[in-house]
């Protein structure tokens, strides 16, 4: 049985949860412990915190997040952004994580994937991948999708999983913000292309979309982050559409845990 | 009413972190130990694992933990395997071709077949086989754990065989034998199913059912 997991992501800045998660009766909408068990309680599959912390001396504080997270909300979640190296991927993962993801770093240095897989396993790494459609394919684009680089996405999605990436998480910079939905000609090549689960980011404006990307795009994991942060759809209707579609998905809890 | 005290062994591998805190969260006096004594003293004991069965096995024999480890399984108190912590009870993997295991259950570690992706990074719903009062049993409600693995026990011995999974065919997901049981999933990792089978398993430690 192949059960597909939806996956909310979550930025965090300095430990806190940003831009503007917006659910109704938290106390306080920057926490992730909250937040995160809020989503637990859902029916989250995992979770995903995108560290878009500036400065480097900050970096602690989301360490400090990681271990709090860890020791209250028991379900598996990745952290990534700004994970440079293997001293930065063993930080968060001693501190709590169960996968880090590397992106711009390991395009640069793809042995960045093969150090953190030889020292805590291939399902520790994931390999987080921008891409933009170019020509007739897709280009792989660094720096939070600013800088191209001519590579071509679908043949460094095979690469990053040879040197031992267990996991790839497929942004469509085209869809990215736009609701649209994911680009799911994209998710459907890589999906084909690589052995290890694909995870669909970018574009997700409605619960159909996240249907479409399981059934046009093969992916086995969706992430979405503005349609459940601010209230539009709970992870548990997600859950009940996908399901009504014929895609098996783990059951929410009931709505008396939530 | 006393907290029964719970060993999570601690060989320099992975993240045992979650594993600890699950323990706390439901009850258990769990510490984090490589200390043969503690080892030997607390009521009962957890094997987790993660990565590679022979950077493992070796982990644990560089710790000096293996006769520590075989003690505790000997001395009837409760056992429990989590993970590559399951898979290192069995007599060998094909992960790690000549790194002997613990050889506790006898058995060897299989690579999921080709036909699905591996690892099995998901949730898997469990087919209890022998009802249990940790693991449950068929009239439960349905139990959804998180599994991250891309190998999977082969027991000799059916019987021991507490639950499986659906995963390009039947996977083993449990075992239990006396004392001893063991998961192929994450219970740590598995929220609210998980946390309920952690609790159950240390009301058994403390003697009381479920």
């Amino acid at each position: 049985m192949r059960a597909i997991r939806v996956i909310p992501c979550l930025d965090v800045d300095g430990g806190r949860v940003v831009k503007g998660v917006n659910f109704v009766g938290l106390r306080d909408a920057g926490d992730p412990i909250e937040l995160a068990q809020r989503y637990d309680a859902e029916g989250a599959d995992e979770l995903v915190f995108l560290d878009i912390t500036a400065s480097s001396d900050q970096r602690a504080t989301t360490i400090d997040m990681v271990h709090a997270v860890a020791s209250t909300v028991f379900i598996p979640f990745t952290v990534g952004g700004g994970i440079r190296s293997l001293t930065d991927a063993r930080a968060m993962l001693r501190a709590g994580a169960d996968k880090v993801s590397v992106n711009t770093a390991a395009f640069e240095r793809p042995a960045l994937i093969s150090e953190i897989a030889a020292e805590f396993g291939s399902q520790c790494v994931v390999c987080a991948i921008d891409a933009r459609r170019s020509g007739s394919g897709w280009e792989v684009y660094l720096h939070g999708g600013r800088t191209p680089t001519g590579a071509d996405a679908v043949k460094w999605a095979v690469e990053a999983t040879r040197l031992g990436a267990g996991e790839v998480l497929l942004t469509s910079m085209d869809r990215d913000g736009t609701r649209l939905g994911f680009d799911n000609e994209l998710n459907r090549i890589v999906a084909d292309s690589i052995t290890v689960p694909l995870i669909a980011s970018g574009g997700v404006g409605s619960l159909s979309h996240l249907v479409d990307g399981v059934v046009d795009g093969g992916v086995d994991a969706v992430l979405a982050a503005s349609i459940f942060h601010f209230g539009e759809h709970s992870v548990a209707e997600a859950k009940q559409l996908m399901g009504e579609h014929g895609i098996t998905v783990r059951p929410s809890p009931p709505p008396a845990n939530r | 009413m006393r907290r029964p005290s719970v060993a999570v062994i601690d060989y320099g591998i992975g993240n045992l972190h979650s594993a600890h805190k699950a323990l706390l969260c439901v009850g258990a006096d769990a510490v984090l130990t490589a200390d043969p004594q503690v080892i030997a003293s607390t009521d009962a004991v957890v094997l987790p694992g993660v990565g590679n069965f022979g950077a493992c096995m070796e982990a644990i024999r560089s710790h000096n933990l293996e006769g520590p480890i075989n003690r505790a399984i000997a001395s009837g108190r409760p056992f429990l395997g989590i993970c590559v912590g399951m898979q290192m009870l069995f007599e060998s993997s094909d992960e790690s071709p000549g790194a002997p295991g613990l050889g506790v259950f006898a058995g060897t570690v299989r690579w999921l077949p080709h036909s699905v992706k591996r690892p099995q990074m998901q949730w898997n719903r469990l087919a209890i086989t022998r009802p249990d009062l940790v693991i449950g049993s068929d009239s439960s409600a349905d139990q959804w754990m998180y599994f991250v693995h891309s190998l999977a026990a082969v027991p000799v011995e059916s019987e021991i065989i507490a639950a499986t999974v659906d995963y390009g065919g039947d996977v083993v997901a449990a075992c239990r034998r006396e004392n001893i049981l063991a998961t192929q999933f994450h219970p740590e990792k598995s929220s609210v199913a998980g946390l309920a089978l952690l609790e159950r398993w240390v009301l058994s430690v403390r003697g009381e059912q479920a």
